[in-house]
C-alpha cells in the first residue's frame, strides 16, 4: 500500500463526509427548531439530484442543473412543510415517521411514474474534470476536490447564517424556546417552513453533487439517510456542530474501513477470505462506531439539550 | 353492545373470516389464494410480534427486518445445509443442518431474540427519536452485512429447493402449510393476550405511559423494556422463518428497512395495540397490493396516500374506527 | 427531640451541584431522623427541586454523599432507591394516565410484593394485589374513584392518589414534593392532618410553599436559598431567625 493511495482515500472519505454534513445539518436542524423526525428527507435529495439531471441534460449547463437541484428541493420541502409536516409537528413520534415513510413511498413511486425505472446520468463538468495535482505530486480527481471545497463553504455559510443574521437569531430561539419566539411576534409558521425548505435545499443540494458521481435513481436517498441519521445519533441531535463533525468521522470511518481492513485481515488469512470477511466488517463499521459513542455518550458528543 | 365486547365480537369474526378463505379458495380451485392468505398470516405474526413492542410498549422500533430477515436466514441456512448434505460446522463437534421446522422454528426464535437482547442493550438506553434512528441503523447494518457476507447467496439471496417438513403433517400442501402458520399466529396473539394482562404487561403499559412513575414505585424500566423487546424480536423472527418457507427463498430484501416499514404499516393500519390489529392490517396490505398491484405497477404510491391519510385523519386503524375507542381496566 | 442515640435514616452530607456557573446545590447536609418531619422550604429557584432529584436518583450529585439506611446511594438509580425504601411523590403528578387510579396503585403494590417478570396469571385476577392497592386507596379517600383513569381525576384528587401509591411501597422515608400545591384550604387541612399521622409509618422530608403547613406539621426546618442551607432548627428558631426573615419570610409571613 502506498501512502499516495492512503492519501487519496482519506480525501475520499472526507469528501463523503462533506456531502453527508449537506444531508445531517437538514435532519439535524429540522429536529432541533421543530422536533421532528423527518425520513423523507432522502426523498428531497433525490429530488434535487433528478431536478439537476434533468435540467443539466436539457440545458447542457450543469451549473443550471445545480440552481435546479436547489430550488426544485427547496419547493418540494415548502411544499411538503405546508401540505403534511405542519400537521405532524404535535404528533408523536411515531405518527411522523409514519407519515414520513408515507411521503418517501409517494416520491418514489411519483419519481419512478415520471422519470422511468432507468437512471439518470449526470456528467461532471468540463471545467471540473480530469484531475488536479496536490502538493507533493499526488493527483486527484478535480471534481471530488470540489466537493469537498463547496462542502466546506457551504458549512462556514451555515455557520454564520445561524451565529449572524435575524433568521438565525430566530432560529436559535425556536430551538430553545417555542413559547417565547411566538411571544416576540414571530411567525412561527413562516419560520418553520423556511428552516424545513432551507433544510430540503440542503440535501437537494448534495443529490445535484453527488448526482454527478453516481447515477441518478429511485432510491438513493435512502442509504444515505440512514449514514445521515447515523451522523445525528453520534454527532448530537440537533446540533450543526455535531452534525459536522459526525458526518467527517462517519464518512473517514466508512472510507478507510473499506480499504484497510480487507488488506488488513490479508495478514493472517487468505486472499479471498480476507477480502469476504474485511469488506463484511468494514459495511458494520460505521454502526460500530455509533454503538461505541452510545456506550459513552448516549446523546451524542455534542448534546444540544442539556 | 359495549365497545370492548364489540372488539372480542370482532377479532372472532377476523380470525374465522382468515381461516375459512383458503378453504373458499380451494373450492373454486383458485389455489393462488390460499398462498395469498398464508402471507397474510405470516405477515401477520411479524406484526404481533413489533405490536408488543410498539403498541403495548411504546417502542417505536424501525428495525424490526433485522428479526423477520434473521429468522428466514435461520431457516434458509439450515435447510440448505441439510439440502446439500454440508455440516454447518465441523470444528469442534459436528453440527448438520436440518429441514425439520421445528428445529428451525427453534433457532430462528433464539437467533433473532439474541440479535434483539445485542441491539436493545445498546438501541434502549436511549429513547424517543435516537431509538427510531438507532434501530433503523442496526437493521441497516445487518441487511449490509447481508449483502457483503458472500457465502449465503449475498446479494442474490438463499433458495430452499422444498418445503421443510412437520412431523406427521404433509407441508407441501398449502392447505397444511396456511394452518400450521395460523396456529401459530393464534398462539402468537393468545401469548400476547396473556402477557398484557399480566404483571409483566401491567408494568410494561405503565412505562409507555410513564417512565417515572414506573421506576418510582421501584421497577427498572429498561429491564422490563429488554425483555419485551427480545420476546417481541422472537415471535418477528418466527415470521421469518415461515416466510422463508413460504417463498422457499430468503434474501437480504427481507432484512431491509422498507420491510421495517411495512410491518409497522400492518400494525397501524390495523390499530395500533389492538390484539387483532397486525391481522387486520396485513389482510389490508396484503389486499391493497392485489388490486392496485394489478391495475398499476405504482400501487405503493396509492399505499402512501391511504397511509398518510390514515396517520392525519384515522389515527385509531381500522378496529379503531369500528371497535371505539380502548378502554383501560 | 433527643437524637443523641439515634441513627439518622437519611443522611445527606456536603452536596455540591453546578449547572456551569450555577451552583445548585452548595454544601448542603440535611439529616432526617425516625419519627419526624423535616420540612425544606425556600423561596423559588433555591435548589429544591435540585435537591429532591439527587436524593430519588434522578441526578448525581458532583460531590458529597446520601447515605439512607447507612447505606452510600452512589451509583444507584430512582428504582434502586425506590426498591429500597424511599418512597416520592412529584410535584407535578406523574402518573400513568391511562390506568385507572386502582392499576396505578397495584403497580406499587406488585413492585413491592415481589418480582414484576411475572408473565401469565392476570393481574385482575390477583386477588392479593386488588385488595392491597383497595386498602391504599380508602386510606386516601379514594375508594369510590378506583375505577376512573387517572386522566379523569381532579388535581387534588391525583395528589392524593400519588400519595396512596407512596403508602403501597411501605417505604422507610417519605420524599414528598409540595403535595399541598393547589389542594384548597379543605384539601390542605386534611391532607395536613393525614400527613401529621404518617410520621409513624415513616419519617418525611418534605419540601412545601404552604407555610401553616410546615408550621403546622415540621419537627424541624431547613431553609435553602441560593442552594445553601441557611438555618435549620425548630420551627420556633426558624421563626425567630433573623437571617430567615430578610431572605424568605420577610417576602410571605407578616
Amino acid at each position: 500500500m502506498t501512502s499516495v493511495l492512503f492519501i487519496e482515500q482519506l480525501l475520499n472519505g472526507l469528501q463523503f463526509g462533506v456531502m453527508l454534513f449537506l444531508m445531517a445539518a437538514g435532519l439535524t436542524l429540522v429536529f432541533g427548531v421543530m422536533g421532528l423526525i423527518n425520513l423523507a428527507h432522502g426523498a428531497l435529495y433525490m429530488v434535487g439530484a433528478y431536478a439537476c439531471a434533468t435540467v443539466a441534460n436539457y440545458t447542457g449547463s450543469f451549473w443550471l442543473g445545480l440552481v435546479a437541484s436547489l430550488v426544485a428541493a427547496a419547493v418540494a420541502g415548502a411544499v411538503v412543510e405546508i401540505l403534511v409536516i405542519r400537521r405532524l409537528y404535535k404528533r408523536d413520534h411515531l405518527d411522523q415517521v409514519l407519515a414520513t415513510f408515507a411521503l418517501i413511498l409517494i416520491f418514489s413511486e411519483g419519481t419512478r411514474w415520471l422519470f422511468g425505472s432507468f437512471p439518470l446520468f449526470l456528467n461532471v463538468p468540463d471545467i471540473l474534470s480530469g484531475p488536479i495535482e496536490l502538493p507533493g505530486g499526488l493527483l486527484y480527481p478535480l471534481y471530488r476536490f470540489a466537493l469537498i471545497i463547496i462542502g466546506c463553504l457551504v458549512a462556514i455559510g451555515l455557520y454564520l447564517l445561524i451565529a449572524k443574521t435575524r433568521l438565525g437569531i430566530r432560529i436559535r430561539a425556536g430551538e430553545s424556546d417555542r413559547e417565547m419566539i411566538a411571544a416576540l411576534g414571530v411567525d412561527i409558521r413562516l419560520l418553520y417552513t423556511i428552516v424545513f425548505a432551507l433544510g430540503a435545499a440542503l440535501a437537494g443540494f448534495a443529490g445535484g453533487l453527488v448526482g454527478a458521481l453516481q447515477s441518478v435513481q429511485v432510491g438513493m436517498g435512502e442509504p444515505v439517510l440512514i449514514l445521515a441519521f447515523v451522523v445525528i445519533v453520534i454527532g448530537g441531535i440537533g446540533s450543526i456542530k455535531g452534525a459536522l463533525i459526525g458526518a467527517i468521522l462517519v464518512g473517514m470511518v466508512d472510507t478507510m474501513g473499506r480499504f484497510l481492513l480487507p488488506s488488513f485481515f490479508q495478514l493472517f488469512m487468505n486472499n479471498s477470505d480476507a477480502t469476504s470477511v474485511g469488506s463484511a466488517l468494514a459495511s458494520m463499521s460505521i454502526y460500530i462506531l455509533m454503538a461505541l459513542v452510545l456506550v459513552v455518550k448516549p446523546k451524542g458528543l455534542f448534546p444540544a439539550h442539556g | 353492545m359495549d365497545k370492548f365486547d364489540r372488539e372480542k365480537a370482532l377479532n372472532v369474526l377476523i380470525a374465522l373470516s382468515l381461516l375459512i378463505i383458503p378453504f373458499i379458495a380451494i373450492e373454486m380451485d383458485e389455489p393462488f389464494y390460499v398462498t395469498l392468505a398464508t402471507r397474510v398470516v405470516v405477515f401477520a405474526i411479524a406484526g404481533v410480534g413489533l405490536n408488543l413492542a410498539l403498541g403495548l410498549g411504546g417502542l417505536i422500533s424501525f428495525g424490526h427486518a433485522a428479526f423477520f430477515g434473521i429468522g428466514g436466514y435461520a431457516a434458509g441456512i439450515l435447510a440448505s445445509h441439510a439440502l446439500n448434505y454440508e455440516p454447518l460446522m465441523t470444528s469442534l463437534f459436528e453440527l448438520n443442518g436440518t429441514t425439520e421446522m421445528l428445529i428451525i422454528w427453534g433457532v430462528a426464535v433464539v437467533a433473532s431474540g439474541l440479535a434483539a437482547l445485542i441491539i436493545g442493550l445498546f438501541s434502549l438506553r436511549t429513547s424517543g427519536v435516537y431509538f427510531i434512528m438507532i434501530t433503523l441503523a442496526f437493521g441497516q447494518m445487518i441487511y449490509y452485512f447481508a449483502i457483503s457476507w458472500p457465502a449465503y447467496g449475498g446479494e442474490d439471496g438463499l433458495s430452499i429447493y422444498v418445503r421443510n417438513k412437520f412431523p406427521g403433517v404433509n407441508t407441501l400442501d398449502p392447505i397444511n402449510f396456511f394452518l400450521i402458520c395460523f396456529t401459530l399466529l393464534m398462539l402468537s396473539i393468545l401469548l400476547i393476550s396473556v402477557l398484557k394482562n399480566s404483571r409483566f404487561g401491567a408494568a410494561l403499559q405503565a412505562a409507555r405511559q410513564n417512565d417515572e412513575r414506573l421506576s418510582t414505585v421501584g421497577i427498572h424500566p429498561f429491564k422490563i423494556r429488554l425483555t419485551t423487546f427480545v420476546v417481541s424480536a422472537m415471535i418477528t423472527g418466527l415470521a421469518g422463518a415461515l416466510y422463508a418457507d413460504l417463498n422457499r427463498f430468503v434474501s437480504p430484501s427481507m432484512l431491509s428497512w422498507h420491510t421495517s416499514g411495512e410491518i409497522m404499516v400492518f400494525v397501524i393500519l390495523g390499530g395500533v395495540g389492538r390484539l387483532f390489529g397486525p391481522v387486520v392490517g396485513a389482510a389490508l396490505f396484503i389486499l391493497f397490493e392485489s388490486i392496485f398491484g394489478g391495475l398499476t405497477e405504482h400501487w405503493m404510491l396509492f399505499l402512501g396516500l391511504v397511509l398518510l391519510a390514515v396517520v392525519l385523519f384515522a389515527r385509531g386503524g381500522l378496529i379503531g374506527v369500528i371497535a371505539g375507542k380502548t378502554r383501560h381496566g | 427531640m433527643d437524637k443523641g442515640n439515634m441513627e439518622p435514616v437519611l443522611k445527606i452530607s456536603n452536596l455540591f451541584k453546578s449547572f456551569g456557573a450555577l451552583k445548585a446545590t452548595d454544601d448542603v447536609s440535611i439529616d432526617l431522623y425516625p419519627g419526624e418531619i423535616h420540612a425544606l422550604i425556600g423561596p423559588n429557584g433555591a435548589g429544591k427541586s435540585t435537591l429532591i432529584k439527587q436524593i430519588s436518583g434522578d441526578l448525581e450529585p458532583d460531590l458529597g454523599s446520601i447515605h439512607f439506611l447507612g447505606k452510600n446511594m452512589a451509583g444507584l438509580g430512582v428504582a434502586d432507591r425506590a426498591q429500597l425504601g424511599l418512597g416520592r411523590t412529584f410535584q407535578v403528578s406523574s402518573l400513568a394516565l391511562e390506568f385507572s387510579a386502582l392499576r396505578n396503585v397495584m403497580l406499587a403494590v406488585q413492585a413491592k410484593s415481589g418480582s414484576s417478570f411475572r408473565f401469565f396469571k392476570p393481574v385482575m385476577k390477583d386477588k392479593a394485589l386488588i385488595e392491597g392497592a383497595m386498602e391504599m386507596l380508602t386510606q386516601v379517600d379514594l375508594q369510590e374513584r378506583a375505577n376512573i383513569p387517572a386522566a379523569e381525576l381532579s388535581h387534588g384528587e391525583r395528589r392524593q392518589l400519588e400519595i396512596a401509591i407512596a403508602l403501597a411501597l411501605k417505604p422507610k422515608v417519605f420524599l414528598l414534593d409540595e403535595p399541598m400545591a393547589g389542594m384548597g384550604p379543605e384539601g390542605s387541612k386534611k391532607l395536613t392532618e393525614f400527613l401529621d399521622k404518617l410520621r409513624h409509618q415513616a419519617p418525611i422530608l418534605l419540601v412545601e410553599h404552604d407555610m401553616d403547613a410546615v408550621f403546622a406539621l415540621a419537627d424541624r426546618i431547613s431553609v435553602l436559598v441560593y442552594g445553601q442551607v441557611i438555618a435549620t432548627g425548630s420551627v420556633d428558631e426558624i421563626r425567630r431567625n433573623p437571617l430567615v426573615r430578610t431572605a424568605y419570610l420577610g417576602e410571605e409571613v407578616v
